[in-house]
């Protein structure tokens, strides 16, 4: 047996697996002991479910040798914490839910589940996936494998690290504002958020309803496409899911980009964007180009505004879904409340981090008597806008690109003490989100040896072109086969 | 009430919807299962989960839209209303507010001055209802039972087009009578499948701006309607002579001292931050989804009772009131059609000691004691002087007991015989109307009392009575009144 | 005009939360008003706390101000990214009593009544 089998993609396992050349018992003991070696220094992981995960991957073999395998069959994989696994800790990594077992499987769980792939554990992330830099955790930081003092991005940093490390081939996360892609473009991974619609959301704990949907992150964008085909598609228990048919999305990577339309948006690289990082993101254009893409540029009139209409938009909403923790059917509940007023205010209150009870506080007031016309009413039409503007942008180009952060990984404790730097992190990705569309990042270069994320979007339900887009630029570069030294 | 003042209300009607699962969620709607075993998680508010729109809850919705002459909203959205509150898992009720799915609808209801009067619909619109706290026998703590979060309801909100108790009431019967017609809703108002909020107001005759009000909540009787309103509009004219002014709250009737109070606590610092659920897309309703819905209401009370009074000739008030339930009115037509006496003899047994029977033993037409061909077997025998109405009566106090031509308690012989039939044959009840035997019966009377023959005779005319309960008397009630009458006169005059 | 915010400025007054009437006033928020809202909100802050949430709630409200700036005349606002519709699911029981289980997840449960401290109404 080969001594770096953790630095096979998911797609390469699958292909191993199916030769015989190892069984999935032994890769995910392998990547067990490696998920445990690196937790102290990591923190990318709130539960291991070690004991499982072996059961799962003994049934894989099982079923294998019986010639039933799955399209996952025997593919380790982790989830991110925020989606809920029957019977194991599901805490969003909150104080709230430190004592939650959920009592069912979220719908991407358990289609994952049912195509045979091994859930390695929970891995951690900003509470209520509020944040950019996974600090908000109730759980601790995540560190950045290319340097431990850094964030690995948020809210996906535990699963973002985990891939980069090598712990996991591929992980789960979700994605309100960019919180797949910038933790993957800050770790040098590949990160995938699909269509609004695309994928249940059933399950997954809401931070912002409209906002919302899951994803994954990889080493490739092969692995991407293979885990999308089996997390998409229509669920009758999600109203928002929509009906539209899985195409094969990996027979759709093999296509050359001779002819691709990419719009490139000026504003993306006005100030605000590291030089180095713009450089990065440049030469990918150019790598795209040569490959016969058409480059042209697009104009987004008003994509200064989605950073405020996010803001407005995302706390509203979670607002309201995060009154349902109450301390009464689940969660943290305060001990010896004097009355109805003081349990609920001091569950939430020593329940929920400073940055939920922050976004709790801006939603509650946006919505507010008084207060609703200009704020949430005016956020929801300026997003109509912004939506308005892709679509006249896709009417002339295939997919969209830029850079998927400003800067690379910054140092954690860097900006938390005002938030808005920290919301400008996402500056790139939420555009995708208020306008509901897909979005890639993939890993493009360098800055002093920290990764660079190269972002593509589409139009609705353009998975296909980004896919495509990543892969065919994968073929020419090697960025994201880099693997962080201590990882190797 | 002083008539310087008019009275003002607005009837705000929650109807639960008689679904078989709940309104987001697979759970069922069964009343009465054990605490919290119907309520599943989309309904505890669980981490994660959605709420999925049931689809006969938008049916209903439109039946109802359609029975009232409504317009049924093309496109309407759900809301979320923000409040924390332990019957109120999720904290905060999906329910719709700036677009409702039935608005501008209309009814009619006999006003206090006996026309017809219309009364404006606002609007109806879907929610959720909330969960149930429990306080007895738990000491320091309330328990909470989430069996009824997410059953379906429709609110349905009058304009303020009622002037009295009285005609709260009847509009309140109406949209009841219009529910279970529609089979929309069972109209339980026990199990609270039914309840309405009144907003009431008085200002001065002849005024036009609208004066403060006070809504009164859950009131679950038609009876506590009435007393309610009437307690509120009697405070608030006292108050206002006392030279106060009415507040705008919420207050609560407490049917046991006959009184509205004030609920304050829960109006305190509300701010329900209604907005579009995102968890839930518009509702869009389809012209043809309207047409087909259109096409399978059924005879609503309205039309029903026209139809009576055309069609059988009853007095109108009767039909009004053989319509109110349709249960009734099938009963009333399955009858008139069983027999062939007049359908408003038949109408005049249902109303009367149909009716009182079933109120005496509180029962549903539909759990009658006396089926309706029974019924209209007795009938006939009136009709066709088997028996006097008086002896009837006992009949059907008999058929009542026994309970239904299918009772064994006695053994029926085959034949054309009716269950009254039978009982007449049985205890021997058959009208005499033998006008000799008459005759006879009339003789022995007057030869047995000549005093009174003679004061009869020199004009105290009232003794009449006297002579005919004697006939009756020696007849066992069993001589036929008419011929009676006829023999007694012609005898004593002469 | 929209109707709900009609409804809703009209309740304005009872929350004690002051609209705006100038866009030219610097947008911030008092230690009385945050602590409105984290009573709306059912938040109790540390004292440490709620200092800090004042200044960074103020940082926050000032900067999604700038939405004023934007013209949405006659923009209709976004329900869904898609602009899908509502679907619906038939009338049927498909979930079955799992209580014991879901209780598990509870701190306060006898004979399967949730418990919260007295409500008195």
């Amino acid at each position: 047996m080969a001594q770096d089998l953790h630095l096979l993609t998911l797609t390469q396992i699958a292909a191993s697996l199916r030769n015989g050349d190892f069984s999935a018992c032994e890769i995910t003991d392998l990547l067990l002991r490696r998920i445990e070696a690196s937790d102290a220094s990591l923190n990318a992981f709130i539960t291991v479910t070690a004991d499982q995960a072996l059961a799962t991957a003994k049934r894989a073999d099982e079923t294998r040798a019986a010639g039933k395998a799955g399209a996952l069959n025997g593919l380790p994989l982790a989830h991110k914490d925020i989606f809920c696994t029957r019977d194991v800790l599901t805490s969003c990594g909150s104080h709230m839910l430190d004592n939650f077992v959920a009592p069912y499987d979220a719908t991407v769980v358990e289609r994952f589940a049912n195509a045979g792939a091994v859930m390695l554990g929970k891995t951690n992330m900003d509470e209520f996936a509020m944040g950019s830099s996974n600090e908000t955790s109730f759980f601790g930081p995540v560190h950045n494998p290319w340097d431990l003092e850094r964030t690995p991005g948020g809210s996906s940093g535990g699963s973002s690290a985990a891939v980069a490390a090598r712990l996991a081939p591929a992980a789960t996360g979700t994605d309100t504002g960019g919180s797949i892609r910038q933790p993957a473009a800050l770790t040098g991974t590949v990160g995938l958020k699909p269509t609004y619609g695309r994928v249940s959301r059933y399950g997954m704990i809401a931070f912002a309803s409209s906002l919302d949907q899951a994803g994954v992150i990889t080493r490739s964008a092969e692995d991407a496409a293979l885990l999308l085909g089996v997390m998409a598609g229509f669920d009758a228990r999600d109203s928002t899911c929509i009906d539209h048919p899985v195409p094969d999305y990996v027979a759709g990577l093999s296509t050359s980009l001779n002819g691709l339309r990419v719009g490139i948006v000026r504003q993306h690289f006005d100030a605000g964007l590291d030089g180095q990082t713009a450089l990065a993101v440049k030469a990918a254009l150019a790598v795209l180009e040569e490959q016969g893409a058409i480059l042209s540029e697009v104009d987004l009139p008003n994509l200064d505004l989605s950073v405020p209409t996010y803001y407005v938009v995302a706390p509203a909403e979670c607002s309201s879904n995060l009154s349902r923790f109450d301390g009464v059917r689940f969660g943290h509940r305060a001990s010896d409340p004097k009355d109805l007023f003081d349990l609920y205010c001091r569950s939430r209150g020593e329940g929920f981090g400073a940055e939920v009870k922050r976004r709790i506080m801006t939603g509650t007031y946006v919505l507010s008597a008084g207060y609703y016309d200009a704020y949430y009413l005016k956020a929801q039409q300026v997003r109509q806008l912004i939506a308005d503007d892709f679509r006249k942008a896709f009417a002339d180009v295939d997919v969209i690109a830029g850079p998927t952060a400003p800067t690379p990984a910054f140092k954690l404790g860097d900006k938390t003490d005002d938030p808005i730097t920290m919301y400008l992190n996402d500056i790139y990705t939420i555009g995708a989100n208020l306008a509901g569309l897909p979005a890639i990042s993939t890993p493009c270069g360098f800055v002093a040896g920290l990764p660079v994320g190269l972002h593509l979007v589409g139009p609705p339900w353009g998975e296909e072109a980004l896919l495509r887009c990543a892969h065919q630029y994968q073929l020419q570069t090697d960025w994201h086969l880099a693997c962080p030294e201590a990882y190797r | 009430m002083k008539p310087a003042w008019e009275v003002v209300i607005g009837l705000e009607v929650h109807t639960q919807l008689a679904t078989r699962s709940k309104i987001f969620s697979g759970a069922a709607t069964e009343y009465g299962a054990a605490p919290n075993t119907q309520a599943c998680l989309v309904d505890l508010g669980y981490p994660g989960v959605l709420p999925v729109l049931n689809e006969e809850v938008v049916r209903m919705a439109c039946k109802f839209g359609l029975a009232v002459n409504a317009t049924v909203a093309e496109r309407s959205v759900f809301a979320r209303k923000n409040y924390f509150y332990p019957d109120l898992p999720k904290g905060y009720q999906i329910s719709q507010y700036e677009l409702p799915i039935v608005k501008h609808g209309e009814l009619f209801i006999q006003g206090d001055d006996g026309s017809d009067k219309r009364i404006g619909i606002t609007r109806a619109h879907l929610e959720e209802d909330a969960g149930k706290s429990i306080h007895e026998g738990l000491q320091q703590f309330s328990g909470i039972d989430l069996n009824r979060a997410g059953t379906p309801l429709l609110e349905i909100v009058s304009e303020p087009d009622l002037r009295s108790a009285k005609e709260a009431v009847a509009y309140m019967r109406k949209i009841h009578s219009i529910v279970r017609y529609l089979g929309i809703s069972d109209g339980n108002m026990q199990e609270g499948s039914f309840r309405c909020d009144a907003n009431v107001s008085v200002r001065p005759r002849g005024q036009d701006t609208l004066g403060t009000r006070a809504e009164l909540k859950n009131l679950n009787s038609f009876r506590f309607v009435e007393k309610a309103i009437n307690f509120e509009v009697q405070r608030q004219i006292e108050l206002i002579e006392d030279g106060g002014t009415v507040v705008q709250e919420t207050r609560l009737y407490d049917s046991d001292k006959d009184e509205t109070r004030s609920m304050r606590s829960k109006e305190e610092a509300n701010d329900y931050r209604y907005f579009p659920d995102p968890d839930l897309l518009p509702v869009e309703i389809e012209k043809s989804f309207i047409d087909s819905v259109r096409a399978s209401l059924p005879e609503l009370p309205d039309a029903k009772q026209q139809r009576f009074v055309n069609e059988y000739a009853l007095k109108p008030d009767d039909a009004d009131i053989l319509t109110l339930s349709r249960a009734l009115a099938d009963y009333f037509e399955a009858a008139a059609a069983a027999g062939s006496a007049s359908a408003q003899v038949v109408a005049n047994w249902v109303l009367g000691d149909l009716a009182a029977a079933l109120n005496r033993d509180g029962l549903e037409i539909e759990n009658s004691r006396v089926t309706a061909a029974d019924l209209a077997g007795l009938v006939d025998r009136i009709a066709d002087d088997t028996i006097s109405g008086k002896i009837a009566k006992e009949v059907f106090e008999i058929m009542w007991k026994r309970g239904g031509s299918e009772s064994p308690t006695i053994p029926v012989p085959a034949g054309q015989l009716s269950l009254a039939g039978q009982i007449i044959k049985e205890l021997d009840l058959e009208q005499i109307s033998d006008t000799s035997a008459i005759e006879a019966v009339v003789d022995e009377v007057i030869a047995a009392n000549p005093s009174q023959v003679a004061d009869y005779q020199s004009g105290k005319e009232k003794l009449f009575g006297f002579f005919v309960g004697k006939v009756m008397q020696q007849t066992g009630g069993k001589a036929n009144p008419g011929q009676v009458n006829a023999i007694l006169k012609a005898r004593l005059s002469k | 005009m929209h109707k709900a915010a009609c409804i809703i400025a009209a309740r304005a007054s009872q929350v004690g939360l002051r609209a705006r009437n100038s866009r030219n006033s610097p947008v911030s928020l008092n230690k009385e008003q945050v602590q409105r809202i984290a009573t709306l909100a059912r938040l109790k802050l540390a004292d440490e706390e709620a200092a800090e949430t004042v200044q960074k709630l103020s940082r926050i409200v000032a900067f999604v101000d700038q939405l004023s700036q934007a013209n949405t005349d006659n923009v209709t606002p976004m329900a869904h990214p898609l602009n899908a519709s509502q679907r619906l699911r038939a009338d049927v029981v498909t979930e079955l009593d799992d209580r014991d289980h879901v209780q598990e997840n509870a701190a306060a449960v006898q004979d399967g009544l949730y418990l919260v401290p007295k409500v008195i109404e």
